[in-house]
């Protein structure tokens, strides 16, 4: 049994010792600047960060388009799953409530590539054909929004259902720790006269931030590794561009897309290298979260989800 | 004022409810409608055509599927449980227990992608080329940790009675632990095991490159191995519309195992034979 349970720390070990055996022809090659440099096509002297017949690996782009998908997602995501938490635990009649919570967690379930699917046959040609024209006409001044990308695959689809996938991870925790803020703190706050928002917000909120926090952080994990729906829909596009919605790539998505063809050995190390990037980032993402979860729930009584 | 303030925070916090609920709705209604329309009997039985030739089935994928599972079970559930054991009876409160629970936790959160370089790192290159074993070994390892929390959790429900019981009829702790704990909450456990059975049955990205994916028939082992969900994303960016449509079948296939397993997972929770355990 303890065998068993010291396999989970041996799995972390393993992971982490392939990855950076597989990864070192990257690391001596290029070091830190694999996350940084870019290079500059002699043809058309426009910047180029991905060539793998020529040997030139940068990871910029990728580390862009992840983190640029990832905050989008929490953008439109946490308002969303805050707002469903607080409805959930608060307001809903009893009646409604299993539904909702079931409903919720069969989000949760579904696999990525499924939501990939319906990404991009209903999502985008959404988006193609209503959001992203009206996006420009009313916010194409800023520039974040340019229409030279006609697919409508980008950055901003991919956000969009990052936001649907990790919505649910993101609200049942958050119904987790305001579940675990004591009956007592709301009547206190009732008791004064407040009403039942004011009640919400100083009694509940406020008691559970620390462990909103968490869920959200974690919600961000899940994101950046977040593989199958995002490589469908962000457009596969190794650039750098202002425009949300412009196609870009992301570092699990050009795994996905290349790691199973991959040209040469460099080319394998450097798509490892990512690899490890996106392990130590979401180990440490996942370890922060769980830790702020962790310190709201720990004195409330255990719960099977 | 006041008042209309909490008026606002009410219809805002209905009003996201509803936002959420609607895209699962529409992702729910289109798949059944596209899903349903294309599942025919050959699906099931026969296997992929050339492409952009119509018809064909993805009975190798199905048949691939269940093999890839079947490793994956093999790895992942006497591991998992065992772990669970030893979290939820033989290390509770120990800072080894709370060491390998927040490992586990932390293990779910690390992206299924990142397990298949790992696998394919450690098995694929130096061994043989793409195989089903691969595929098999990186699901199962991803089945640990959630088996092994579930497990945990399954155990902590059984009351503390049952424990006291077996243990006054002078029964040793691991005889109890093993014939009457675990025993009592084996449905919660093997309900446990079929959510994680559920979550890898929808994994894509480690299998890529470990299974690889095959258009013909094949359960060796040692070989390059189909999986629906692999198929499903193949078919998805292919130009071929029948393709598509095979999509959404094997999509909607997919989901309702999925849907079945967590749906029978809260059933068991909410009222199976742990009623009333704290």
């Amino acid at each position: 049994m303890v065998f068993c349970a010291l396999t989970i720390f041996g799995i972390v070990v393993l992971i982490a010792t392939e990855l950076v055996r597989s990864s070192h022809l990257t690391w001596a090659r290029f070091g830190f600047r694999f996350f940084f440099s870019e290079f500059v096509n002699p043809d058309t002297k426009l910047p180029m960060y991905w060539d793998p017949v020529n040997g030139h690996f940068s990871a910029l782009p990728f580390v862009f388009g992840t983190l640029v998908s990832s905050f989008l997602s929490l953008l439109l995501a946490v308002p969303l799953a805050i707002g469903l938490a607080v409805f959930l635990t608060e307001m809903c009649p009893r009646w409604l409530r299993g539904p909702l919570a079931f409903v919720t967690e069969l989000l949760a379930a579904i696999p990525s590539v499924i939501y990939g699917l319906w990404a991009m046959f209903v999502l985008v040609p959404l988006l193609r054909d209503y959001v992203n024209p009206t996006l420009v006409k009313l916010l194409g001044w800023t520039g974040f929004f340019n229409d030279d990308n006609p697919t409508g695959l980008g950055f901003l689809a991919a956000g969009v259902i990052l936001a649907i996938m990790i919505l649910p991870i993101i609200s049942s925790l958050t119904r987790e720790v305001m579940n675990a803020v004591p009956g007592s703190q709301r009547e206190a706050v009732l008791a004064l006269g407040a009403t039942r928002w004011e009640m919400i917000r100083v009694g509940v909120l406020r008691n559970a931030r620390i462990g909103i926090v968490g869920a959200i952080i974690l919600g961000l994990g899940r994101a950046l590794g977040e593989t199958m729906a995002v490589t469908m829909v962000i457009g596969n596009t190794p650039q750098i561009q202002r425009s949300l919605l412009a196609s870009g790539a992301s570092m699990a998505s050009v795994i996905a897309n290349e790691y199973a063809e991959a040209a040469n050995d460099l080319h394998l190390s450097a798509l490892t290298e990512i690899g490890l990037a996106l392990f130590i980032v979401t180990i440490i993402v996942n370890a922060l979260a769980r830790l702020l979860v962790w310190a709201v729930t720990r004195g409330a009584p255990a719960q099977v989800h | 004022m006041r008042t209309g303030v909490d008026g606002l925070a009410t219809s805002l916090a209905v009003l996201s409810t509803v936002l959420v609920v609607v895209p699962l709705v529409a992702i729910f209604a289109y798949l059944i409608y596209k899903g349903a329309s294309s599942l025919n009997i050959s699906f099931f039985t026969q296997i992929p055509k050339p492409e952009g030739e119509l018809g064909g089935g993805m009975a190798n994928a199905i048949v691939g599927s269940g093999v890839l599972l079947g490793l994956a079970s093999l790895i992942g559930v006497p591991i998992g449980i065992s772990g669970g054991i030893f979290l939820a009876e033989f290390g509770r409160g120990t800072k080894l227990a709370n060491a390998v629970r927040f490992t586990a936790d932390v293990l779910n959160g690390v992206p299924s992608i990142v397990m298949g370089i790992a696998v394919y790192a450690l098995i694929v290159t130096p061994r043989m080329p793409f195989s089903a074993l691969s595929g098999g070994v990186a699901l199962g390892i991803m089945m640990i940790p959630t088996v092994t929390r579930t497990t945990e959790e399954m155990l902590l429900m059984v009351p503390h009675a049952v424990r006291e019981a077996a243990l006054a009829l002078g029964v040793p702790n691991w005889r109890s632990v093993l014939s009457i704990t675990v025993r009592t909450a084996s449905p919660g456990i093997i309900t446990g095991c079929m959510l994680a059975f559920a979550r890898v049955a929808g994994e894509t990205a480690p299998l890529i490159f470990t299974a690889f994916g095959n258009s013909n028939w094949s359960v060796a082992l040692n070989q390059p191995i189909s999986a629906l969900p692999l198929e499903i994303y193949r078919y998805a960016i292919s130009p071929y519309d029948d393709q598509h449509r095979q999509a959404w079948a094997a999509a909607l296939v997919l989901v309702v195992l999925i849907v079945a397993a967590v749906s029978l997972v809260r059933f068991v929770t909410s009222r199976g034979t742990l009623k009333g355990a704290s």
